[in-house]
């Protein structure tokens, strides 16, 4: 489905910026108008060519982060920058970050081929060279056929892989997931695992992604990032050096085995922590 | 194939319509058998024969009376969504302003229609300034409605990509208010008719009109009561006619996508 394509390579700064900080979260929290403390002092690195995935009980707090690194939501304390500077410059530099919500989030008046030209649309980019990138990234989600259709005329999955594709229409610097798959089945939901681990491989892409899923964090992450609730705040930090590009055989391994043990004791301990206080 | 009785078309155009054919012959026996005098209540056939020998007449009336009416139905369109747009401007402009549209919205028209008619010199312009006050209001407030009902998400989307102020505009808020809108303009058709007709009786006794509800009230004067239920049939049909456009306007717009127009297993 999200299909190989050496064509799209990452630009080279990217790889040049390595392991350069992308978002910096410092001491930042979140209360909410109605005074509910969704997010305690946060510190946060996210590094350039990392797949980073925050984990943790539902309500704690992972899609305000993911706003937060958007700038959908403004910090009540604290600052973040993006590529050292303040978000008004992310576009002025060239860079651009794309959001995967946790719905599909389509226009439902729109075709699939316009939804998921809505940003390039929006930046004014040519015709041509839009219609390009949108064939392309279709393809990428095995939609090639479904160009025509209205999101009423999809299934559940096809629409989030419609989603995911205006997503990656952008080139985005940095891609930002809020449980896209949630609502997939396993079987298709480990095949776009797989691509994704790949795309992001190939592009140099650097992702914050949320689940719920251990298997998944595993499957995909450089880094996990596991959360606890009331006030949401990061609790443990757990690397996944394993090499990439993973695939269907770093699955049934018995590294990914013990991987997912690891995480699941780490959710646990986290889980009685919280129980306790 | 599907039984007949379970087919859309027969059941939205044959079913009515089988209705309809059996009341009128009800009608037209029952007349017949009891003798109902015509001055009382005519038969269907008289009514069809009046129609028939003063067709000129009435053909007239009834283009004046419509011509009022789509007047007012445009003017309520225009102006009722420019109020929309204004209004969603900003809460404070449409704080101030809408308990304004209530009021003109709850205020009889047949207590405003003589004030109208005589500060107004024209009649014409007289008469479709009361139609269009009946039929403006359900369209700032179901216009206001939908372009207030965004999905928050698209906004959110809208936002990421760096969308203008007008690129929202055009390509979220005014797609996202289309079905509202013209739920209103259904509504907003029906009324912008019952206002020119009402604005015409309030006229009309004055010997100041030549719609159907002229010749409503001179057949009455007249004791001409098929002529009264031949207008009182076109001004029906104007409105089934009205209403059944707006229909038809609205399936063109949101046909393709919208799920009060695609049906249940399309
Ligand atoms: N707009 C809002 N106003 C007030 N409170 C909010 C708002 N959005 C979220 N919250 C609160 O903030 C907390 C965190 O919400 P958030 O959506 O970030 O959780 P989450 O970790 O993404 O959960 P899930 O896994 O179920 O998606 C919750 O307690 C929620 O009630
Ligand atoms: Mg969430």
């Amino acid at each position: 489905m999200l299909a190989p394509n050496t064509a799209l390579s990452a630009k080279a700064d990217k790889q040049a910026g390595a392991g350069a900080p992308v978002v910096e979260i410092l001491s930042a929290d979140k209360v909410f108008p109605d005074g509910t403390r969704a997010l305690a002092t946060i510190d946060l690195t996210v590094a350039s060519n990392e797949f980073l995935t925050l984990i943790g009980p539902s309500g704690c707090g992972k899609s305000t982060l993911l706003k937060l690194i958007a700038n959908l939501l403004e910090p009540t304390e604290g600052r973040i920058l993006w590529w050292s500077g303040g978000f008004d410059k992310v576009g002025a530099r060239g860079r651009s970050i794309a959001f995967v919500f946790q719905d599909p989030t389509l226009m439902p008046w729109a075709r699939v081929e316009a939804n998921v030209r809505l940003p390039l649309d929006l930046a004014r980019m040519s015709a041509a060279q839009s219609r390009r990138r949108v064939a392309d990234a279709l393809s990428r989600v095995g939609l090639e056929g479904f160009a025509r259709h209205y999101p009423r005329q999809l299934s559940g999955g096809m629409k989030m892989r419609v989603s995911i594709a205006r997503s990656l229409v952008v080139e985005p610097n940095l891609l930002l997931m809020d449980e896209p798959f949630g609502a997939l089945d396993e079987f298709t939901r480990n095949r776009l695992d797989a691509d994704l681990v790949r795309l992001w491989w190939e592009r140099k892409l650097t992702t914050v992604f949320v689940t719920h899923s251990i298997y998944e964090a595993v499957f995909l992450s450089t880094r996990v990032i596991i959360m606890g609730a009331q006030p949401g705040r990061i609790c443990k930090v757990m690397a996944i050096d394993e090499p990439h590009p993973r695939d269907e055989s770093f699955r049934n391994s018995p590294r990914f085995a013990e991987h997912c043990r690891a995480l699941s004791a780490l959710l646990t301990e986290v889980s009685v922590e919280q129980m306790r206080s | 194939m599907r039984p007949l009785a379970q087919s859309e078309t027969f059941m939205t155009v044959a079913a009515p319509l089988t209705v309809g054919v059996l009341a009128v012959a009800l009608w037209e026996i029952a007349c017949r058998s009891f003798n109902v005098p015509i001055f009382l209540f005519p038969k269907p056939s008289d009514i069809a024969a009046t129609l028939a020998s003063d067709w000129p007449t009435l053909l007239a009336a009834l283009g004046m009376t419509l011509r009022i009416a789509l007047q007012a139905f445009f003017a309520a369109i225009v102006i009722g969504t420019l109020i929309a747009f204004l209004f969603v401007q900003s809460r404070a402009i449409e704080m101030s302003f809408f308990p304004y549209a209530v009021l003109l919205q709850v205020t009889p028209i047949v207590a405003i229609a003589p004030l109208i008619i005589i500060l107004v010199k024209n009649t014409q312009v007289a008469l479709t300034v009361c139609a269009t006050v009946v039929a403006l209001f359900p369209i700032i407030s179901n216009t206001t409605l939908g372009l207030r009902s965004v999905d928050p998400g698209l906004v959110n989307l809208f936002r990421m990509s760096r969308a203008g102020r007008m690129q929202t505009l055009w390509r979220l808020r005014i797609p996202s208010a289309l079905p509202y809108f013209f739920g209103g303009l259904r509504i907003s058709s029906g009324l912008a008719l019952i206002g020119a007709v009402v604005a015409e009786f309030v006229a009309g006794t004055g010997g100041r009109s030549a719609g159907l509800a002229y010749e409503i009230l001179q057949s009455g004067f007249q004791l001409d009561i098929p002529r009264m239920f031949a207008a009182l049939f076109l001004i029906t049909l104007a409105g089934v006619g009205l209403f059944t456009i707006m229909v038809g306007l609205s399936k063109l717009a949101l046909g393709a996508w919208h799920e009060s127009e695609v049906g249940a297993d399309a």
